[in-house]
């Protein structure tokens, strides 16, 4: 999985790419958590515009950098979700604890 | 069931081979010309299957995983199969958010996913033989 990585003000803001399963969300949580330690920052955004499917795994992967941000202050969102992927979204109920914004510079500004 | 037309997959209980179950079952099911929202929802529910026979069934241990897919006029039929450690409680595990292993990140909506992405879900398992989850889909574009 090709994952890039940018940061903007207080925010890391991650770009995976492809399919996120179980398989991939294993080396997307490594990567993400690996690089919130060295850019020192307490919000993620979680941009899903590069991503063509995903199953219940990348809900867990959510989940998990919920509690990880929500332990040190900040906050995690995600935007660029697709009509594809917004039904996962929807059924698993994360909207009720996670903003979803339209793009990453919704995301910075409101954070 | 005689089926129009059917498959037979075995590979091994790889995390990687999650990606390749459920492209294998698209491409499989392509010739009937589903939506794109059938074949993303039969995607999902494979992926959901099979990580559920690698993650709880082998638990990360080597072993195999059967993919039986066939279709009968619009109905699409597809049964993951594996000889892992089984299911104590299916009703319980089929609760949403449910979930053995908190600690892995697991969602606990694996089952949740497949029974709302498909018309119907069985699931049969035993304590030490494996499980063998049977879905069915009807494809309302063929009808």
């Amino acid at each position: 999985m090709d994952i890039k990585f940018k940061k903007i003000r207080n925010c890391l803001v991650v770009y995976p790419t492809g399919e996120i399963d179980h398989h991939s969300s294993e080396v997307l949580k490594k990567e993400i958590d690996r690089q919130c330690e060295s850019a020192l920052t307490k919000n993620i955004i979680v941009d899903f515009g590069r991503v063509n499917f995903m199953d219940s795994s990348g809900i867990g992967m959510i989940i998990g950098r919920y509690k990880y941000t929500h332990l040190k202050g900040g906050k995690t969102v995600v935007t660029g979700v697709s009509d594809n992927l917004r039904k996962i979204f929807t059924l698993s109920g994360l909207g009720r604890i996670i903003r979803i914004y339209p793009t990453v510079e919704d995301a910075v500004e409101n954070i | 069931m005689i089926f129009d037309n059917e498959m037979i997959l075995r590979f091994k209980s790889k995390s990687q081979n999650e990606g390749f179950a459920r492209m294998t079952a698209a491409a499989f099911l392509l010739e009937l010309d589903p939506t794109i929202t059938e074949i993303s929802d039969i995607k999902t529910a494979v992926s959901e299957a099979v990580t559920n026979a690698i993650i709880h069934g082998y638990e990360r241990k080597d072993g195999m995983v059967t993919m039986h897919c066939g279709y009968c006029g619009a109905n699409i039929y597809i049964e993951i199969i594996d000889n892992g450690k089984g299911i104590e409680d299916i009703e319980k595990a089929r609760e949403p958010l449910y979930t053995t292993k908190p600690y892995e990140e697991r969602s606990g909506l694996g089952f949740t996913v497949m029974e709302s992405f498909m018309d119907e879900v069985i699931v049969e398992s035993e304590p030490n033989k494996g499980t063998k989850i049977v879905m069915r889909k009807t494809l309302k574009s063929l009808l």
